[in-house]
């Protein structure tokens, strides 16, 4: 073969991209044994047919939900790993030789990369598609099809992240790949671009459903439901949408610049040319400071749901709660600088971020106080979502207190880079949104199974991740404080952190078990499901989400509830006046659709296509997403209709199956 | 709610949730904005704004494209009194106007290419193309939309989804026509004074 014909079909894809060294090469064959072990199962089972038809072209946004849910938790493993790794490092100190310099550069970055957008983006978009139709009283969101193509977008990404495991190396340049270092003068190979495209694909789709559930939060209400009627989580999401949809133009925008540095020589972050690496850091920051409020709002949103059911109150202080969720919505506009105080911004600069850093922190702590106050008085039940809320008050208000600590311009300079700094936001996404998601599937895994998750095994993990988590990250702190930077694969024995190292490992192992048992405790459920079966509404609830079956019908609500008040479904269990679903009309739902796959399918040819520099399939793929999209936007009957006798005859049965377990 | 409320509740939100895209799609362009504003003078020895445009040129550009928000409109106003022969001249010559713009557009950066002045000389340039060829992209893509309302238009009937995407087509056109103003305005004529 010619090398021009070579170049043409593989661009610079050769067989040595496919040679890794032994570790790497490990963690590769695991994930192809795996792929192969499920395509091989599914053909054996001929379950093929079954998952397209229930769960691929599903545009139903519960089935789109668990789907999130099931990819966000295999990438928490592997996020995991990567975080196994990095401990192990640096607490044998490299004695054992295992990781070369370069793979645990590459460590680290996919780390806080696969965390932030596959595992902590993928569990929060879960929740929103579980439960904002739930909450609302609505029986779909507004645009179900584009919530399959967000889906899928977000499954392209995710491999294109996974894929320098098998083929090539994946960037060493850390989670926010700072130019110039990400340039290409600097890291001419495959690296950034992966890390590129995938965040890239995935973040157009999560631009996508933060318009979705943005315009179904605004929109598909249920009757007499005013805006402040909604339930809190909702509030919550409307912030993280709106969010969403302010700040990933700016991620899509800034991604395309750097990747037109490497591609075309463009000259916007080079060192030569005229460019601004620091043009980068503001652009990437503008985004990834509100990124993480889209993360952390929706965990606020859920502890509100749990605390409130769990102390039988209502909600503290509804309406403060609203004006702080909407408060730091605007705030988190205002204070990016303080990722780079030490860039030399100038102390005017430098002092208006930093007190903007101070006051974002009030409205974070009315709401700390609005969860206690509505504990206070209660009858409270410490079942293991409330145990993750008590977790989450301890452990997110260390880390906002840490927080305020770095606000402080002058005090940064000593901070900036130190392990302070990575101990502080691991305390902010574990102890903030990871808890608000563990709490959140403890508490409505029944509502979409049946059933509930076992106690025991739910405390067990509890109690492991917390005390394991105070073990990996305290010692985090107090290195910090003896100069620890960020990052280190290697550092002098005379220093002294070994031993503060080796506790961080243990700390790391700690919470390994307790991802062990959260396994074994949905195993175990699954096993024992039939002795742990659960009517509408396990835990005594206030929102309409338990006005439902459990699990749901696809439809949701074979009758639109009529909301008077807030705490809607409590207030009906009161008064008597829970909707019968008596006269019942017909219901129309959208059929399902595999242009959503297709549209997926082509992004990931696209993503990898760019990447290795094979233009053809980049321009088929290309060709075949257009197509896609306008096959299904000339579709003249998207929907698919229940009939009124169907849904009532369905409505019956689950009436039957709740009244007589 | 019966099925005829239903619709219509969907195209209403349909209307809602392209506005909010455009509004994002204005982000986009307000992030390429500003690092226009931050990169223009970084013209690292090579020729700056005044150096390079033909305002002459880039004048008939910007008419040719005011001109298509016209005929858009015409179009959408055609479309929804039920005139189809009207409604779908007026798409053609939207599309024609939109494709005369591309191709000034596609000549104008030839022309800089061929001088050694393309993206890859200095930021500035870098930031020029990016901004100027974002915008094109998002002409071609309209010019895209226009072919396949206008085949559906010529050969179905009317339907209101019909009509319905036919405005959210002529709202997509008149936003480019704004975010063009913007960067006639900002590119040209005041990076073109400097």
């Amino acid at each position: 073969m010619t090398s021009d014909l070579q170049s043409f079909l593989f661009g610079r894809l050769t067989w040595a991209d496919f040679v890794h060294d032994p570790v790497m090469a490990a963690s590769g064959g695991i994930m192809v044994v795996g792929l192969l072990g499920i395509i091989i199962g599914l053909t054996y089972f001929k379950k093929w047919k079954w998952l397209w038809k229930n769960w691929l072209t599903a545009l139903d946004p519960k089935k789109i939900g668990i789907m999130y849910l099931i990819v966000s938790g295999i990438m928490l493993l592997r996020g995991f790993m990567d975080a196994v790794m990095v401990r192990f490092q640096q607490a044998t100190n490299d004695s054992l030789g295992v990781l070369s310099s370069d793979h645990f550069q590459q460590i680290f970055s996919a780390h806080g990369s696969i965390m932030i957008f596959f595992v902590a983006m993928g569990v929060i978009a879960g929740l929103f598609n579980l439960i904002v139709p739930q909450q609302i009283g609505s029986r779909d969101v507004a645009f179900p099809f584009l919530n399959s193509v967000s889906f899928w977008l977000f499954v392209a990404g995710m491999i294109i992240i996974n894929a320098p495991l098998v083929v090539g190396e994946f960037s060493n340049a850390g989670w926010l790949a700072y130019p110039p270092l990400s340039g290409l003068e600097y890291n001419p190979g495959t690296g950034v671009d992966y890390w590129i495209w995938s965040l890239q694909v995935a973040g157009i789709g999560s631009l996508l459903t933060g318009i979705n559930f943005f315009v179904t939060i605004l929109t598909m209400r249920a009757p007499g439901m005013n805006m402040m009627k909604m339930p809190i989580f909702v509030w919550s999401v409307l912030g993280s949408t709106a969010l969403i949809m302010v700040v990933f133009p700016i991620l899509t925008a800034t991604l395309a610049m750097l990747s037109l540095d490497r591609l075309i020589d463009t000259n916007f972050f080079t060192t030569g040319g005229g460019g601004n690496p620091m043009l980068y850091i503001n652009l990437i920051w503008a985004w990834g400071h509100p990124e993480v409020y889209i993360l952390v709002l929706p965990a606020f949103g859920v502890f509100s749901e749990v605390v409130a059911t769990f102390s039988k109150k209502r909600l503290f202080g509804y309406a403060s709660m609203v004006w702080a969720l909407m408060a730091i919505t605007v705030l988190s506009f205002t204070v990016w600088l303080h990722h780079f105080f030490t860039m030399g911004a100038g102390a005017d600069v430098n002092t208006f971020f930093g007190i903007m850093t101070m006051i974002i922190a009030i409205p974070t702590g009315v709401k700390v106080f609005n969860w206690i106050f509505t504990m206070y008085k209660g009858r409270v039940t410490f079942a293991t979502p409330m145990l993750w809320f008590m977790g989450f008050v301890v452990t997110f208000t260390i880390g906002g207190l840490t927080g305020v600590m770095m606000s402080v311009p002058a005090a940064d300079f000593q901070f900036h880079n130190s392990l302070f700094l990575v101990a502080h936001f691991h305390n902010m996404i574990i102890g903030g949104v990871l808890f608000g998601v563990f709490s959140a599937f403890s508490y409505w895994f029944p509502k979409f199974t049946g059933f509930r998750l076992n106690e025991r095994l739910g405390r067990y993990a509890f109690w492991c991740w917390l005390i394991g988590f105070i073990v990996a990250f305290v010692p985090l702190y107090i290195l910090g404080f003896m100069g620890a930077v960020r990052r280190l694969d290697h550092y002098d024995p005379s220093m002294g952190w070994q031993g503060l190292f080796i506790v961080a490992g243990i700390g790391v192992m700690l919470i390994g078990v307790g991802v062990v048992f959260q396994i074994v405790q949905v195993i175990v459920s699954i096993k024992q499901r039939h002795q742990n079966r659960v009517g509408n509404d396990p835990w005594d609830g206030r929102t309409l989400e338990w006005l439902t079956a459990s699990p749901p019908a696809e439809y949701n609500f074979a009758t639109i509830p009529t909301v008077s008040t807030r705490d809607a479904f409590w207030e009906m269990k009161k008064t008597h006046t829970l909707p019968k679903d008596t006269d019942v009309e017909a219901i129309w739902l959208p059929k399902n659709s595999a242009n959503g796959v297709v549209i997926g399918i082509a992004s990931l040819a696209f993503g990898l296509g760019v990447v290795w520099h094979i233009w053809w399939v980049v321009v088929i793929s290309l060709i075949i997403a257009i197509i896609a999209i306008i096959v299904k936007l000339t579709d003249d009957h998207p929907d698919r209709q229940l009939s009124a006798k169907t849904v009532a005859r369905m409505a019956h049965e689950y009436t039957l199956k709740e009244n007589h377990g | 709610m019966s099925r005829a409320e239903e619709e219509h509740a969907i195209v209403q939100r349909k209307s809602l949730g392209f506005w909010i895209y455009l509004m994002t799609d204005c982000l986009l362009f307000a992030s390429l904005f500003a690092t226009f504003a931050a990169l223009r003078n970084n013209t690292f020895g090579g020729p700056s704004g005044a150096d390079l445009f033909d305002m002459q040129f880039v004048l008939i550009e910007t008419m040719v494209l005011l001109t298509s928000s016209f005929t858009i409109g015409m179009a959408v106003l055609g479309a929804s009194r039920g005139y189809k022969k009207q409604a779908l001249i007026w798409l053609i010559a939207t599309f024609v106007l939109g494709a005369i713009f591309l191709a000034m557009e596609l000549f104008e950066f030839h022309a800089l290419v061929e001088e050694g002045n393309g993206w890859q000389r200095s930021a500035f340039l870098s930031s020029y193309f990016t901004l100027v060829a974002t915008h094109g992209l998002h002409i071609a893509v309209g010019l895209l939309w226009i072919i396949v309302v206008t085949i559906r238009l010529w050969r179905f009937k009317f339907k209101h989804t019909d009509l319905h995407r036919l405005s959210l087509l002529g709202l997509f056109w008149h936003f480019l026509d704004i975010i063009w103003i913007f960067i006639f305005s900002f590119v040209y004529l005041i990076g073109g004074m400097s």
